[in-house]
């Protein structure tokens, strides 16, 4: 009985792709640190990923006789105590904390964000049970968790994504249903209804793109948690199993060293997260100004 | 605010429950069980099913969970499987020592943090803003432990002023208070320097909100020195959302803590439990996250109690 009205709505697709840049994304890049956040982040990612293809060196093959030499012509970073160029393996753990960094934030934000929207779109009862199960789940000491599942589990890369999303999507799932919570009372929100949108439509179609600022801007500080979480499990011996390096993992094992005052083995890794977690903080810095109105100049 | 109490103990019931129900299963349902771990490669069938029967690991789960709980209520974690020592006899050892340099950590940075923020808040967007800003962001983006590395590498390797780890000086039979004093300077350090990077911005943000207030204005055209009108009328304003952090902050600096134990080899919690975990003895890790789960219940308790103390606008009913 609905079918005339709902034919009245004009085919929406088109007319948003022609849509000129959103003021979002302009006051994004207006925004120095912005800038910063993606050419840095840019430079790093390219070196691990593009990195070895110019730098033709085995990250794995031993030379005792060149262990733990500082910086020199063979070896630009120095080498560790099996004598592998140091160079190399800063490129290639690169890759595998980047990887479980962006991956679990992305799956952090899959499971926050529905749990969120549906907690906040269906409320009553089912959204007392739900919030109270992410109550419960904030008191826990996660890293404890982490560190437990760890050791039992002996995790490859995937599983490891899995895991620390399993322990980070509590944010995510609160922020998204308090936004849903407001929104779902607007007056577009009824008109969908009006017309006969299921609930799946209403919150696919009209709640979901009008969450999405918060929800992009928790996810860039998820991505800087994450690329922690897996830097600071490896740096406990329990992340990623070798001998696949990666930067926590080159960390824990500089740690060893440190009384030979191996420099070149503790300093490069370090700086190598520290500028990964600038960036993308920055970065976040300047999508919540942009999303956010009332820090919008 | 009696009523209010109760009321938030009783909430709070729930989520211990809570805690207990998921660490529980999650523990046991994983597989490769103490017994595995305990006898390594010489494991058969048979010693397995020995030891599960002596620590009551062939009995159903929920029974398993039964017996856990009520011993709980009683005050008892049970024995560890490896100390052979009751639980709550480790935890009674280790937990002062993180208690201590976390404490200790928490009530520095809270100071510090609180000046910081303020004056960075006072002097805005001067460059002694800009500074305090870029190094809080610094210290931020650092990861805990190789903070706590590059301290033992700078004041213990190079400088020398401090030892590199450990609760005292092992050769020395009767170490006294000094002895803890100069261990603990380089872990409460390096926590302090992370939190305060955490703190310091929100106490920036907090006092630049409070400094544009009507109230502020008032005090300052009623003739009251910039002192007054900062320390007494802004300061306490401003303070309130640090206070809510501190209970958000617990979990927080239990896990600093964590990676602190293991840089500077200081025998706490957190080195109890990394090992705990190493060799899957239950009763161990089972405590400890319960004993930090209701610590951060708690801590969140206070804090709110704590927000009502200074702010009197907060009416409990």
């Amino acid at each position: 009985m609905a079918t005339p009205e709902v034919q009245l709505s004009p085919p929406s697709p088109q007319v948003v792709e022609r849509r000129e840049p959103s003021r979002e994304w302009k006051t994004f890049w207006s925004n120095p640190l912005a800038w910063i956040g993606v050419i840095v982040l840019t430079l790093i990612v390219l070196f691990s990923f593009v990195g070895p293809v110019f730098y033709h060196v085995s990250a794995y093959a031993p030379n005792l006789g060149a262990a733990l030499s500082p910086p020199n012509a063979q070896y630009p970073l120095g080498s560790d105590s099996l004598g592998r160029d140091n160079l190399i393996r800063l490129m290639i753990g690169g890759q595998l904390s980047l990887e479980v960094g962006f991956a679990a934030a992305l799956v952090t934000m899959v499971i926050g964000v529905i749990y969120g929207l549906i907690s906040g779109f269906v409320g009553g009862a089912t959204d007392v049970i739900l919030m109270r199960i992410v109550d419960i789940l904030y008191a826990i000491p996660q890293l404890f968790f982490l560190l437990f599942l760890d050791s039992v589990f002996k995790p490859n890369a995937v599983l490891l994504v899995f895991v620390i999303a399993l322990f980070s999507w509590f944010g995510v799932a609160r922020l998204v249903r308090g936004e849903v919570l407001s929104l779902k009372t607007r007056d577009y929100v009824e008109a969908a209804r009006a017309l006969g949108s299921s609930n799946m439509r209403i919150m696919i179609r009209h709640l979901l793109p009008n969450v999405m600022g918060v929800v992009v801007v928790s996810t860039t500080l998820q991505v800087a948690n994450a690329i922690l979480t897996v830097a600071g499990l490896s740096f406990l011996g329990l992340g990623l199993p070798p001998p696949t390096p990666n930067w926590g993992q080159m960390l824990s094992d500089s740690m060893t060293y440190m009384f030979q005052n191996a420099w070149w083995l503790i300093y490069p890794p370090g700086f190598a997260i520290l500028f990964v977690e600038l960036c993308v903080n920055f970065i976040g810095v300047a999508l919540n100004q942009a999303y956010d109105p009332r820090l919008r100049r | 605010m009696v009523k209010y109490i109760i009321y938030r103990l009783i909430q709070a019931i729930p989520a211990m429950i809570g805690i207990t129900i998921i660490g529980f299963f999650l523990v046991h349902i994983v597989p490769g069980g103490p017994a595995q771990a305990m006898l390594g490669a010489k494991a058969t069938p048979q010693k397995i099913a020995e030891i599960n029967r002596i620590y009551g690991l062939n009995k159903p789960i929920v029974v398993q969970y039964g017996i856990w709980m009520w011993q709980l209520l009683h005050g008892n974690l049970g024995t560890s499987y490896f100390y052979n020592q009751s639980v709550w006899s480790l935890i009674a050892i280790n937990m002062p020592r993180t208690l201590g340099i976390v404490g200790v950590s928490i009530v520095i940075a809270h100071v510090c943090s609180v000046i910081l923020g303020s004056m960075q808040a006072y002097w805005k967007n001067t460059v002694f803003d800009y500074l305090v800003t870029t190094v809080t962001y610094f210290f931020y983006a650092m990861p805990f432990f190789w903070l706590g590395i590059i301290m033992v590498l700078i004041f213990s390797v190079d400088l020398n002023w401090f030892p590199s780890g450990g609760l005292s000086n092992p050769l020395n039979p009767n170490p006294g208070v000094g002895s803890w004093i100069a261990h603990s300077t380089l872990p409460i350090v390096t926590l302090v320097i992370g939190t305060i990077a955490q703190w310091a911005q929100y106490m920036r943000t907090s006092m630049d909100e409070t400094l544009i207030q009507d109230y502020i204005r008032t005090a300052r055209s009623k003739g009251l020195g910039e002192s007054v009108v900062v320390m007494k009328h802004a300061l306490r304003n401003s303070i309130l959302p640090l206070i809510t952090l501190l209970g958000f902050a617990l979990p927080n600096l239990f896990a600093g803590a964590l990676f602190v134990e293991v840089v500077f080899n200081y025998p706490g919690m957190g080195l109890l439990f990394w090992n705990a975990a190493l060799q899957r003895d239950y009763p161990i890790i089972l405590g400890i996250v319960v004993l930090t789960g209701m610590l951060t219940i708690v801590g969140n308790l206070l804090a709110d109690l704590l927000y009502g103390l200074i702010d009197p606008r907060i009416k409990y009913t």
